[in-house]
């Protein structure tokens, strides 16, 4: 019923079909040329991820891209960079970390040994927040944590704990909604314009690279933290991740998503039980 | 209605920075509970700010559910989503994805990164409507919704509260259709599906 489009709006839509063909053909050449499937990744954002990196390398297409980096390797690295690091911060939604403390910490603080998987750490904020935490329950020193991400770089980059002065601020702000004992300063010395992490609150992690989308379950956890990762799918990738969390957690094992990430839309609901609607905090029943 | 338009819209995207509350609750107020589109909202706002208190101000004022964006969450017509301060709201398909992705011209919400998305999935189906607010978000956006055959709506800049966002977006898109911010319901009324009535 609809009357046709504008000549101009027909041409638009045309040129849109054909950039959503370029960009499947580009994430089928990525897979077979390098392994990383991000064929099942939520669209709109890697859309505009990857046109991003199109505009960055000044090429006209994702075409142009296509075949830059099926012949240059590095060029790969930089599109897995934009792909797989998104923009966090430490102490990130505080109320979580309240929510932590009050519903995850006395439980954990019953058993002898705690594993924790951060799964999707990017850069390491939140493990290390995750760790003052932790350390300020006086639980950290029987927790070994791990945290896993996609990209290698970004993993390396974590295990430096050295990160930019100038949020500072900002972190110092959040660690006290987020129930900080202590002076926020007392954990990391600053320099010109970067800030070192106390190295003792990365000695229980075990940083490493691992692909959700791809990669197995490789441990049993009492606590799986997977905030602002899902977001990152499909539905039916969302679906299978939650499969393997399912998989990896003990029973009563608690499971931390992102706060605009719920278990409704998931396959698994009925697996859980809502410890913390508001901080997303869901222990595994069954 | 305008004859020579028979699409039936049916999501409408709408921008609102400085002011935006009041102009907010204005076009709510207006809208029937039978509209036939989904409404998705992007309120620049604070990072710290409130996670609820906004959606319910909004909801106060109108018979229309107003929901909290969540990641995934499908669209139904006749429903109000609200973008969630700190992360970017975009439409895929028929439902909703959030990014936690940086800020585009300081904003996250992003006023261009919703309009984008939303006339990439809905195309000449989707409505974008440009408020009060003094930057030039959603100028970008709204001009991407009108190439692909969508239709757009700005408000009256000399009624807004503050003007900047306004003219932007009417600068990108000469042809939208101004109104003051009263108008702007009835606007929608006219351009959009009802609901019950098959698309």
């Amino acid at each position: 019923m609809a009357v046709p489009l504008e000549r101009e709006a027909l041409a638009a839509n045309a040129q849109l079909e054909l950039e959503n063909i370029e960009l499947g053909l580009l994430l089928e050449a990525v897979y077979r040329q390098y392994g990383y499937d991000f064929r099942e990744y939520a669209f709109s954002s890697l859309r505009r991820r990857v046109w991003r990196r199109v505009h960055e390398e000044q090429l006209g297409s994702i075409t142009g891209l296509t075949d830059r980096l099926l012949h240059d390797p590095a060029c790969m690295a930089r599109l897995l960079s934009d792909l797989s690091i998104s923009v966090t911060a430490m102490f990130r939604d505080p109320g979580f970390y309240v929510g932590f403390a009050e519903h995850v910490a006395p439980q954990l603080q019953t058993y002898p040994f705690t594993r924790i998987w951060v799964a999707g750490c990017s850069t390491g904020e939140e493990v290390y927040s995750l760790a003052i935490l932790l350390n300020e329950n006086d639980l950290y020193d029987r927790t070994r944590i791990y945290a896993t991400d996609i990209n290698q770089l970004a993993v390396d980059q974590a295990r430096q704990g050295v990160y930019p002065l100038d949020r500072m601020q900002e972190y110092t702000e959040n660690y006290i909604k987020a129930g900080g004992k202590r002076s926020f300063s007392e954990y990391y010395v600053a320099g010109y314009d970067g800030v070192l992490f106390d190295p003792g609150l990365s000695e229980n992690v075990v940083w490493a690279q691992h692909n959700l989308a791809q990669d197995g379950s490789f441990n049993e956890f009492q606590v799986i933290l997977c905030r602002n990762v899902l977001i990152y799918f499909d539905k039916a990738l969302q679906n299978r991740v939650q499969g393997l969390f399912y998989e990896s957690l003990g029973r009563f094992g608690t499971l931390c998503l992102g706060n605009k990430e719920s278990m409704r839309f998931s396959a698994y609901e009925d697996s859980y039980e809502v410890v913390d609607a508001e901080a997303r905090i869901y222990r595994r029943l069954k | 209605m305008n004859p020579a338009q028979t699409v039936a819209r049916d999501l409408v995207a709408v921008g609102a920075s400085w002011g935006g509350l009041q102009a907010l609750r204005t076009l709510l107020r207006g809208l029937p509970p039978e509209l036939g589109a989904a409404l998705v909202v992007v309120q620049h706002r604070s990072a710290h700010s409130h996670p609820t208190v906004l959606r319910d101000l909004l909801a106060a004022v109108t018979a229309l559910p107003v929901r909290d964006a969540d990641d995934k969450c499908s669209l139904e017509p006749g429903h109000v989503y609200m973008a969630p301060p700190d992360f970017h709201t975009m439409v895929e398909g028929a439902h909703l994805e959030l990014s936690v992705d940086a800020a585009v011209e300081y904003s996250r919400p992003s006023i261009d990164v919703l309009f984008e998305s939303a006339a990439e999935s809905f195309r000449d189906r989707c409505v974008g409507v440009v408020l009060t607010g003094a930057n030039a978000d959603g100028a970008a956006g709204l001009a991407r919704i009108v190439e692909l055959g969508g239709a757009a709506i700005v408000q009256d800049p000399e009624s807004a509260e503050r003007p900047e966002m306004p003219r932007a977006a009417l600068a990108a898109v000469p042809s939208a259709t101004v109104v003051p911010v009263e108008a702007i319901a009835e606007t929608l009324v006219e351009l959009c599906a009802e609901r019950g009535v098959a698309v």
